[in-house]
């Protein structure tokens, strides 16, 4: 009898810390919402937490009638597009080779495609490598320079190795050379495995600020919408330490304007979060999949 | 197996193999290898369209490792990457014990699919959330002056003083529910027999978290402690380079974040390379090291 009541009390205990945690979780990504739909002049006072204080659908219809910013959301699903079937071409034909045992090179290269996990040049050794192949400033070093991933590879190759050797050999007899092997029978099967890394190089492509602000900030017609997501952040955070340092001028300009900077920036954090959790609750296992497979490999 | 002279005739039956590997090998070389050779910047007094630079010699290591930024730099990485570490680590067990614990399937999937939420959401839009919620009108200055702790707002993200806890805990609210993936199924791969015969004689619930389920995934825990201590100098940069503005850039400032102010915003590439050099090659040291030990411990353990 004891042992329930001690239960009873437990179960309750772990239920509210679950509803904490949830709400914890939730409520940044509720309260953007809520900003979203509120009137951007009167988001300025703030104060709003779940529920907008007058709902509006105007900050959509601005922010989808801005040019750039249309701009930004083609270029973002472009790269996304670009990046993940040349990646998984890449990957998966660098994979394949490496996952067939008989190949004469296979420790060697697989070596030389670890280490690329380990050795990073860093920024600066990177940008002028850009540069020197005249990338910077192009559509190109959204996608070029990222097509191989080492770690994908060899969570492609695992899974190639877990395939019965039968399937190879009986492509062989039929007399399919190693290319069509590799395209007509290995890939086939791999779906799983190829679901996984498309959605981890997807999901990085989409969110990817960094090739933006370092390579290629430049032409304003090759923006993606994280970049223009940063710059608003940059802008409200410079306008904070400006209002401490007591330059309150600049939060009295902002309410002229027709949108204000929290509006317009929670808007496009909806616009380019909504995407990826529409996906992600249905691909889960795909996502949890690759957790393991990485932590076997250690 | 074969005479070493067959090598050639070996290669030549598996030219297509080498048709499809040695194309991404080149592509490697070019992205990855070839890079490098930008450290020699590093030992340079590197300036963008001279024909011939001038060297330097060890001049900017010297600089690096006498300046008090480089410490101040240090300081902040180590801080933040510890504070990552312990709050990373713990919060993601103990809210793996308490998942496991939950009864129903349902919630125990829909708690667990909400946690995952913030590991998809890129660093901008992160960054973005946990800057409105330390806003002066945000919901934590709220709720801490509807509790009465502050009659005022604290502007938190204006002080240098919070800034490693700020990035310590939304690290936890970006990866803890992601983190705890690993556990659970390590959990999941107990002995269900363990718990029964301890039930029997008599255990409590914590008794058995703390005797059974700890123990269990102990190795796991070990194995990535470990790894991330490989890890130790990337205390990240996405955060510290969108959060920090003049007022916290004491306390924000990371190996990455140097690299970025003074490598890049001031044109120093030559600091900047030698900064990043150093930051790579001690990695590769600690990464080495924790991959051995790691492995060795794996082995001997339960993994």
């Amino acid at each position: 009898m004891k042992t329930k009541t001690a239960d009873r009390i437990f179960f309750t205990f772990n239920t509210i810390f679950m509803l904490f945690i949830v709400v914890v979780m939730l409520y940044p990504f509720v309260n953007t919402l809520a900003i979203s739909f509120n009137n951007a002049t009167d988001s300025l006072k703030g104060g709003i937490t779940v529920w907008p204080r007058m709902f509006t659908t105007s900050n959509y219809k601005t922010v989808f009638e801005n040019p750039l910013l249309l701009t930004a959301f083609r270029n973002s699903v472009l790269r996304t597009v670009i990046s993940t079937a040349g990646g998984l071409l890449v990957c998966s034909m660098a994979a394949y080779v490496v996952s067939r045992k008989e190949f004469v090179f296979r420790k060697i290269v697989t070596v030389y495609f670890i280490m690329t996990m380990y050795v990073s040049a860093g920024l600066i050794p990177t940008f002028f490598l850009f540069r020197d192949l005249n990338l910077l400033n192009t559509f190109y070093v959204f996608w070029v320079p990222g097509l191989f991933g080492a770690f994908n590879v060899i969570v492609i190759r695992t899974f190639m190795q877990g395939l019965p050797d039968s399937l190879v050999e009986a492509a062989r007899i039929d007399g399919a050379g190693e290319f069509r092997t590799f395209l007509q029978v290995v890939l086939p099967v791999c779906k799983p495995v190829l679901a996984t890394v498309g959605l981890w190089i997807a999901v990085g492509n989409w969110n990817d600020w960094v090739t933006n602000n370092f390579f290629a900030s430049n032409r304003s017609e090759l923006t993606t919408l994280q970049y223009e997501l940063m710059k608003q952040l940059a802008s409200a955070m410079a306008q904070m330490s400006n209002q401490q340092a007591g330059f309150f001028a600049q939060q009295g300009q902002a309410a002229f304007q027709n949108i204000t900077p929290i509006a317009i920036r929670s808007t496009i954090t909806i616009v380019a979060a909504v995407p990826i959790l529409c996906v992600y609750p249905f691909l889960q296992k795909y996502f949890v999949k690759g957790v393991h497979v990485g932590s076997v490999k250690g | 197996m074969r005479p070493r002279g067959s090598l050639l005739k070996q290669v030549i039956r598996q030219r297509e193999l080498f048709f499809m590997v040695i194309p991404v090998m080149i592509y490697v070389f070019i992205f990855s290898y070839l890079p490098l050779r930008g450290w020699l910047m590093a030992f340079q007094f590197f300036r963008p369209g001279r024909d011939v630079q001038e060297w330097a010699g060890l001049h900017h290591f010297r600089f690096l490792f006498t300046d008090p930024v480089f410490f101040r730099v240090m300081r902040n990485t180590l801080g933040m990457s510890i504070i990552n570490l312990v709050l990373g680590f713990s919060c993601a067990i103990f809210l793996a014990l308490m998942i496991n614990e939950i009864r129903r399937r349902l919630f125990k999937r829909v708690v667990q699919t909400i946690s995952y939420l913030p590991h998809f959401l890129s660093w901008v839009i992160a960054s973005a959330m946990v800057a409105d919620f330390l806003a002066s009108g945000g919901i934590l200055n709220r709720i801490l002056m509807a509790l009465g702790f502050i009659s005022e707002p604290n502007i938190f993200m204006a002080n240098a003083d919070y800034f490693w806890w700020i990035i310590g805990w939304s690290n936890i609210w970006k990866s803890v529910g992601w983190n705890t993936i690993i556990y659970l199924a390590a959990i999941s791969s107990i002995d269900p027999e363990l718990y029964e015969s301890a039930e029997l004689d008599g255990a409590g619930r914590f008794a058995r978290m703390w005797h059974i389920t700890l123990p269990g995934i102990k190795s796991t825990i070990l194995v990535l402690v470990i790894l991330q201590i490989g890890w130790i100098l990337n205390a990240g940069f996405e955060m510290q380079f969108l959060l920090s503005n003049d007022l916290t850039i004491s306390t924000a400032e990371t190996i990455d974040v140097f690299v970025i102010r003074y490598g890049i915003a001031q044109r120093n590439f030559s600091l900047g390379t030698a900064m990043g050099m150093f930051k790579t090659v001690v990695s590769i040291i600690l990464l080495t090291g924790a991959n051995l030990f790691a492995k060795r411990f794996a082995k001997e353990g339960l993994m």
